[in-house]
């Protein structure tokens, strides 16, 4: 026997569709009807498993070669997912190998673009590529002059400071898999930092949040990252006094809550 | 320099701070800030050093410099050593012994919490099981009002966080109406903005005040922003009932939060001026939680659990309606897995309690933390054994803005069934009256209130 408020009110169709939370949910007895009961379990697990999918590689590296990319690949000193969850620190530091590997592309760039796995490998095999086919063309035509795009694993948004600095590149845009929500496993966000090295904080880059088919577009998103570059540029910084002021910004300063979760 | 020798073996720890460090139970935190205990042995042994240690070494040695830091003033020159005179003479492992006996009662505990400081609380928490920090906490009644009581014997309260990723106000009133027709929302209606923009958080405010108005409901709102936002609102004469705001255990994380006594202080003095509560003028809402203070860089080399309790210390200067640890949020390197957040959440609520504060749980997991519903059954079970005050009311347990799990309208019901527990008496009299819960407090299926109508529309 499962209980849900009575339909006969067309209100409680619209205001269903006003949220995607999980109201007016049917109950049996005082607790979850079977049904969504499961849901939810099939959500979180989906979610469980965004976290601790491996990013395939290779298919990244192949589908960025064919687009006529040059393409670094690295590693973090976090060996496996257990270490990356228990010690952020090192999540944002390169291995010594990598360091070495980088060490040999420096040079004199405008942009990096670095794409790592973060919390979601899913979110980066799902829309990496997508964001940067819409958003490489504009920076390609506006004569940037990009570094090879760096694929790292086992990476935090801060080892884009060490990847930059290492590159030499004036602006660093890091392309990172999202803490997986319960309804959004592959959310994509791009964090953008200018004048990269090690010790930068959170408070000294811009951040694109959301990124997937429910969430915000790959071209709205490759607009405002593009706006975003040209006046971090122009300005000679990123961060809090960068605000992001295309039509398109909504909102993407969510008010902290006991100190972000490292994304 | 502390030093023990157990079974042959010496084990020395070179000051209060590192002896409470290894004393603490295993978690990921500590162990990432690099002062958790070594061995499991080496844990014990810092544990029956802790037992032996006077309480009043806690007056003596400050484990946050007293120069440096407010928080350390704020506990020392607050301290009340005629509460503290009747367990003046005992070592920590002789205060856990008498808080297990019959002598400590809701009274005589009320009467010594002035006495007793976040550091000596944080260290019976360290000696004692999962099952002390239930059984001792459950003695503890903290009463707080503002339009309704909390906290009562037999009551457990819960909070509706109806948050929208983007602030629309007809799907927050959607969840919050959800919320109410389950019989949530009697310790808050309390609403996460996702913008901490001025405007919108004064919109937010105007629309849970006037559902409140509209349906009488004996229960207050907060639009969880920062205390800087919220003191302007109140300027603005926005109906402001409750002044919220993360704090930490240390000066410096609390500035990381952009927050210092002195801000708190001007904030509740505001919103005492503006005397919203009907039955009584307990205006804060605070939320804490382990591992703030080493996320922000500021832990001064202590122990995760013991800032957590010197938060506690932050609080009670304000007589808070509502203070919530927020105990699994801030992610698997410093609570990894549900048995540490568990049991983070049993320390929290128990030296919450002893402080006396209205301590409720957001008892909650984030989807990188190997932890799952299941887990959060536990503790909100146990925490509803301890005597809550209060915990989350989530629809469907997910919060679709902040992205993590927490307690569900359906899970508080469950609870107060299981365990025979009713809403504050206020707003159970109020579901009553509006045929929304039948006498065993099942909430009846119930068609949207006619009321609610005319708000839906403007929304």
């Amino acid at each position: 026997m499962t209980e849900t408020l009575p339909e006969t009110h067309d209100k409680l169709a619209g205001l269903r569709a006003a949220t995607p939370a999980r109201i007016f949910l049917p109950r049996a007895g005082l607790a979850l009807a079977t049904q969504a009961n499961l849901q939810f379990q099939l959500d979180h697990a989906e979610a469980r498993d965004a976290v601790h999918e491996r990013l395939d590689v290779e298919a990244l590296i192949k589908a960025l070669r064919s687009r006529g990319l040059e393409v670094l690949r690295l590693a973090s000193a976090a060996r496996d997912r257990r270490t990356y969850l228990l010690r952020p620190d090192l999540g944002r530091e390169l291995d010594e190998a990598s360091r070495a590997h980088l060490a040999g592309s420096a040079d004199d760039y405008d942009i990096a673009f670095v794409i790592a796995d973060g919390l979601s490998a899913r979110a980066v095999s799902s829309h990496a590529i997508a964001l940067l086919d819409e958003a490489m063309p504009a920076f390609q035509q506006g004569s940037w002059k990009l570094a090879p795009v760096v694929v790292v694993e086992q990476g935090r948004v801060a080892i884009g400071d060490e990847i930059g600095e290492i590159l030499g590149a004036r602006l660093v845009a890091v392309l990172i898999g999202e803490r997986p929500g319960l309804s959004s496993p592959d959310s994509l966000g791009v964090y953008l930092t200018f004048a990269p090295r090690v010790g930068r904080n959170d408070a000294e880059r811009n951040c694109l949040s959301n990124i997937r088919s429910q969430g915000m577009s790959y071209s709205e998103a490759a607009q405002r990252l593009f706006y975003l570059c040209g006046e971090a540029r122009r300005r000679q910084l990123t961060g809090v006094e960068l605000k992001d002021d295309t039509p398109l910004a909504r909102r993407d300063d969510q008010s902290p809550r006991l100190g972000d979760p490292e994304r | 320099m502390y030093a023990t020798s157990i079974r042959g073996t010496r084990y020395t720890f070179p000051d209060l701070k590192s002896l409470m460090a290894k004393a603490t139970p295993l978690r990921s935190g500590d162990c990432l800030a690099g002062i958790a205990a070594a061995s499991a042995a080496e844990r014990v042994a810092a544990q029956m050093r802790l037992a032996d240690l006077p309480l009043s070494t806690f007056l003596r040695e400050a484990l946050v410099p007293y120069e440096e830091d407010e928080v350390t003033r704020a506990i020392v020159d607050g301290h009340d050593a005629a509460a503290f005179a009747s367990v003046a003479s005992l070592t920590v492992g002789e205060l856990r012994d008498w808080l297990l006996s019959d002598a400590a009662t809701d009274e005589t505990l009320a009467a010594l919490a002035p006495g007793l400081t976040p550091e000596m609380v944080a260290a019976v928490a360290k000696i004692s099981r999962n099952q002390d920090l239930i059984a001792i906490a459950a003695k503890r009644r903290v009463v707080t009002r503002f339009r309704d009581t909390l906290g009562l014997p037999g009551r457990l309260s819960s909070r509706i966080q109806p948050n929208h990723p983007t602030d629309d106000p007809k799907g927050i009133l959607a969840s919050a109406i959800d919320g109410l027709l389950l019989g949530n929302g009697d310790a808050v209606i309390g609403i996460n903005p996702a913008s901490d923009d001025l405007r919108r958080c004064h919109e937010l405010l105007r629309l849970i005040d006037e559902l409140r108005e509209t349906l009488d409901i004996p229960t207050q709102s907060c639009v969880l922003s920062h205390v800087t936002t919220t003191l302007r609102l109140m300027e603005r004469g926005a109906p402001v009932d409750l002044v919220f705001q993360s704090i930490a255990g240390t000066q410096r994380a609390n500035r990381s939060f952009g927050v210092n006594l002195a801000l708190l202080r001007e904030a509740n003095e505001a919103a005492l001026a503006l005397r919203r509560g009907t039955i009584g003028d307990n205006v804060m809402y605070f939320e804490t939680g382990q591992g703030s203070a080493l996320s922000a860089g500021a832990h001064h080399g202590c122990d995760q659990q013991t800032l957590e309790a010197r938060a506690y210390g932050v609080a009670r200067l304000f007589k808070p309606l509502l203070v919530n640890t927020v105990v699994g949020f801030i992610g698997p390197e410093y609570l990894f897995d549900g048995k540490q957040i568990i049991r983070a959440g049993l320390e929290d609520h128990f030296c919450g309690k002893l402080l006396g504060l209205p301590m409720g749980c957001d008892a909650c997991y984030t989807n990188h933390a190997e932890a799952d519903q299941n887990d959060i059954d536990d503790l909100l079970t146990l925490l509803a054994v301890a005597g809550v005050n209060y915990v989350m009311g989530v629809p469907g347990a997910d919060d679709i803005m902040l992205n993590y799990q927490s307690t569900s309208y359906h899970d508080v019901l469950a609870v107060r069934r299981m365990l025979g527990l009713a809403p504050a008496p206020e707003f159970a009299q109020w579901l009553e009256s509006m045929g929304a819960m039948d006498e065993r407090g099942s909430p009846k299926p119930l068609a949207l209130p006619a009321a609610v109508l005319p708000l839906l529309a403007k929304a």
